[in-house]
């Protein structure tokens, strides 16, 4: 898995480099399923005081590996030096970290709105059209819709619901796959081998040295 | 009951298998990891394990201490003098938390622990029971990792865990909190089997043969190389190879104050210490190599100065165990990541024969300037009152560099690691990282168990030596025989130091009134002396290393010394100052 790779290396010394401003990086970690870890992994960021804009844990397609999904908005050569910090954790098998273009991601939105300003307003039927907006509890007093999108288009129908009553609203953590992953079952059959391959022992930081060593 | 054959006890799941308790497989666990000396504390919470030691008395050497932090700061002595894991024992709650400094000092200086805590019963936790404190959560920062054991049959596997982790790779300390009724539970035991991989960790990783032959060209080529090595070299036991390293390439190396006794003092390629209060060659021609060797060092600001000014025209290799150190905070040209014991046989196959005479010569010539103007004047001050580097000077020649010296924090700590001779490596146990006063006494206690057949020397400052000299009575009791050398210059030194130079010498809160040290020695049944003139130093120094048993060894020096030189915060390390 050379996932990783697609983020460009670039030295410290360039501060004119892209990697000097901060943007979304999303990190994913694959772990041992263990108590404790989460506020392990919490840790690193809060010592640096760097926030979590979203922490989503959840199993993976190997029974007893959790990931974690963090996003953060960082610079690159911080998000880089907290991807290792985050796999010298003793139950850290793996830490990746992605901008947006290098994966598919996710985000689900709930909005508890008064069920009489929909049946009454053709304008917020129209809005919940536009947004893809589906009902998943109706009573009579409130309705509950869903939306699943980036968080652009999750913001975009709460801003437009906001005027109509909007009661309660809700949003869960990032969930993203990265597209040129392979999962995560050879790796871990690699990481319980006594003697781990140059594979598994890869350092994404190592390889990209070889792109900017100098003499 | 008697204690198993450990042998016996540790048959892989054969069909054999012994009731024990969770506290009697405890123990079985740490005698099969070679554990001889535990210190430690009893209480509530860890009293069944406590109850199964009583047991084990001739097996396992218990130390009580008189706090608990005098306890892990023992066994951080034990640990740095001896090479092996330190074991400390504590109850949960007030010595679980009285733990903490250790463990953060153990963290940052990578000291291998396995700490010991009881915790309430698990039907307890999380009732702000008696004695309760989520012990697992408040040393997650500070631990290499941790875990908490509610039932007895995890004892065993999660000890070899924890022993297994603690050792290898970047050394650190790990902390089991273990719930009563665990201790209590009895399971069938089936044996021990000691832990030799975790698949979510890895210790050691493989060394990338491209990057030594990067290495390996930069040194080659290099006019001016420079190597600056820490504890990595002790902590990997890599001396004899380190030493191969730089005599082959002509290296000149200075060491960090954790990596200080890994090559002898009077190597010729030794050049002295780096850092805030280092040496004035090493500090300055960092500034002026082609190539800086960083071994085994995690370039820490005390050692590097303002980082933006710090060996700015020199290619940088990087050799260390942990990955997370490479780039942390200065930018290296080309990183040997892996066990220095590995990567330095590999490296100096690839070196070219060098003297580098010319080179070694200007940090030769640096040093003259230095002894001038600084070392002569310390080690042979002309004045009424006595130096610290005087009385370092006299200890050294009454030693023979042969003995441990253990310090605890602040300008006797500068003075000592810059002034001590040493001729064998993990002799120099200091606290670098966090710098932690009352280290001293307690860390020496240790430190001797480790390393029974040496002279132990204690040297501490008036201030530091108050923050723990309840851990006298553990003298008293078991009899360590650490000779304390406390350099009493009636002020918190170092900080005044800073006030004077910074602050407009406003002393605040510097100036510490002390007890009669040599009574209060004499109330714990340690023979002691105290002495004013120049005239008793060496005599002194001698009947404290002579004296059969502990000893305490005041010496009233210089109010208003400063230890010099020194790199003032936020200056470069080439900014040093020698007055």
């Amino acid at each position: 898995m050379k996932n990783q790779a697609s983020i460009k290396y670039a030295p410290a010394a360039d501060s004119s480099s892209a990697s000097h401003q901060k943007k979304e990086f999303t990190i994913s970690v694959f772990t041992e399923n263990q108590i404790g870890l989460l506020s392990r992994i919490a840790i690193i960021f809060s010592r640096r005081k760097i926030n979590v804009e979203s922490l989503n844990v959840s199993p993976t397609e190997i029974e007893g590996i959790s990931r974690f999904t963090i996003v953060i908005a960082e610079v690159e050569e911080v998000v880089s030096k907290l991807n290792r910090q985050i796999e010298k954790q003793v139950e850290v098998l793996k830490s990746y970290y992605n901008v947006s273009e290098d994966i598919v991601w996710q985000e689900l939105a709930m909005y508890k709105v008064p069920t009489n300003v929909i049946s009454e307003k053709a304008k917020v039927e129209r809005l919940l059209r536009e947004y893809g907006a589906q009902a998943v509890a109706i009573r009579s007093d409130y309705t509950v819709f869903e939306t699943v999108g980036h968080r652009e288009e999750t913001d975009g129908l709460l801003n437009a619901l906001a005027p109509y009553g909007l009661i309660e609203f809700v949003r869960s953590a990032r969930v993203a796959i990265i597209k040129d992953s392979e999962g995560f079952h050879a790796k871990l059959k690699e990481f319980e081998q006594h003697e781990p391959s140059q594979e598994v022992i890869e350092n994404e930081y190592l390889d990209k040295r070889d792109e900017v060593f100098t003499m | 009951m008697d204690t198993l054959d450990i042998k016996e006890a540790a048959a892989p799941r054969t069909e054999k298998s012994t009731t024990l308790t969770g506290s009697q497989a405890l123990l079985e666990g740490l005698l099969f990891e070679g554990v001889t000396t535990i210190f430690g504390y009893p209480g509530g919470a860890i009293m069944p394990i406590y109850d199964a030691l009583y047991d084990y008395h001739d097996k396992l050497e218990h130390i009580l201490v008189r706090h608990e932090q005098g306890g892990i700061h023992a066994a951080q002595g034990f640990a740095r003098s001896s090479g092996k894991v330190g074991v400390v024992f504590a109850t949960s709650g007030p010595g679980a938390t009285n733990l903490i400094t250790g463990i953060a000092d153990a963290m940052i200086d990578s000291t291998p622990l396995v700490c010991i805590t009881g915790q309430v019963f698990a039907h307890l936790l999380g009732t702000d029971a008696f004695q309760e404190t989520d012990v697992v959560n408040i040393t997650a920062p500070v631990t290499k990792w941790n875990y908490q054991i509610t039932d007895a049959t995890e004892i065993p596997g999660v000890l070899a865990k924890a022993f297994h982790i603690a050792r290898t790779g970047r050394p650190g300390p790990v902390l089991i909190d273990i719930t009563k009724n665990a201790q209590i539970q009895q399971f069938e035991f089936t044996g021990y089997e000691p832990c030799n991989h975790i698949r979510s960790y890895r210790p050691a990783p493989k060394v990338r043969k491209s990057y030594v032959e990067q290495a390996a060209k930069l040194i080659n080529e290099a006019k001016k190389p420079f190597v600056i090595f820490g504890q990595g070299v002790i902590l990997g036991e890599a001396e004899k190879e380190f030493t191969a390293f730089i005599e082959k390439a002509g290296l000149p190396a200075a060491w960090t104050i954790l990596g200080e006794s890994a090559i002898p003092t009077d190597h010729f390629l030794n050049v002295g210490m780096l850092g805030m209060h280092g040496n004035y060659a090493p500090n300055v021609l960092t500034n002026e190599c082609d190539v800086l060797i960083a071994v085994g060092m995690r370039f820490d600001d005390r050692v590097t100065g303002r980082l933006d000014k710090y060996a700015k025209q020199a290619k940088i290799v990087h050799l260390d165990i942990d990955p997370a150190e490479i780039d942390k905070n200065v930018q290296v040209t080309v990183p040997v990541w892996g066990d220095c014991k590995e990567t330095l046989p590999m490296l100096t196959a690839l070196l070219d024969q060098r003297e580098h005479k010319d080179w070694l010569a200007k940090f030769r010539e640096l040093e003259q300037q230095e002894i001038d103007e600084v070392i002569a004047p310390e080690l042979n001050p002309t004045g009424d009152v006595m130096s610290m580097g005087e009385v370092i000077k006299v200890l050294n020649e009454l030693t023979g560099g042969e003995a441990i010296i253990v310090t605890d924090v602040g300008q006797h700590q500068m003075v000592a690691c810059r002034y001590a001779d040493f001729k064998q490596s993990r002799s120099n146990i200091t606290s670098g990282g966090l710098g932690t006063m009352g280290f001293g006494l307690p860390a020496a206690i240790g430190a001797k168990y480790g390393a029974p057949d040496r002279t132990v020397v204690a040297i501490c400052g008036d201030g530091g030596i108050q923050m723990t000299i309840q851990e006298f009575g553990t003298i008293m009791q078991f009899g360590a025989e650490v000779k304390t050398l406390i350099l009493n210059n009636h002020f918190l030194g170092m900080v005044r130091q800073w006030q004077q130079l910074f602050n407009d010498k406003r002393y605040s809160f510097v100036n510490i009134t002390s007890p009669d040290f040599i009574k209060v020695a004499e109330g714990y049944g340690i023979a002691g002396k105290s002495i004013d003139q120049r005239t008793d130093l060496r005599a002194a120094l001698k009947e404290m290393l002579d004296h059969k048993g502990a000893y305490v060894l005041e010496v009233m020096v210089g109010k208003e010394n400063n230890v010099f030189p020194m790199v003032p915060q936020g200056c470069s390390v080439s900014e040093i100052r020698l007055k």
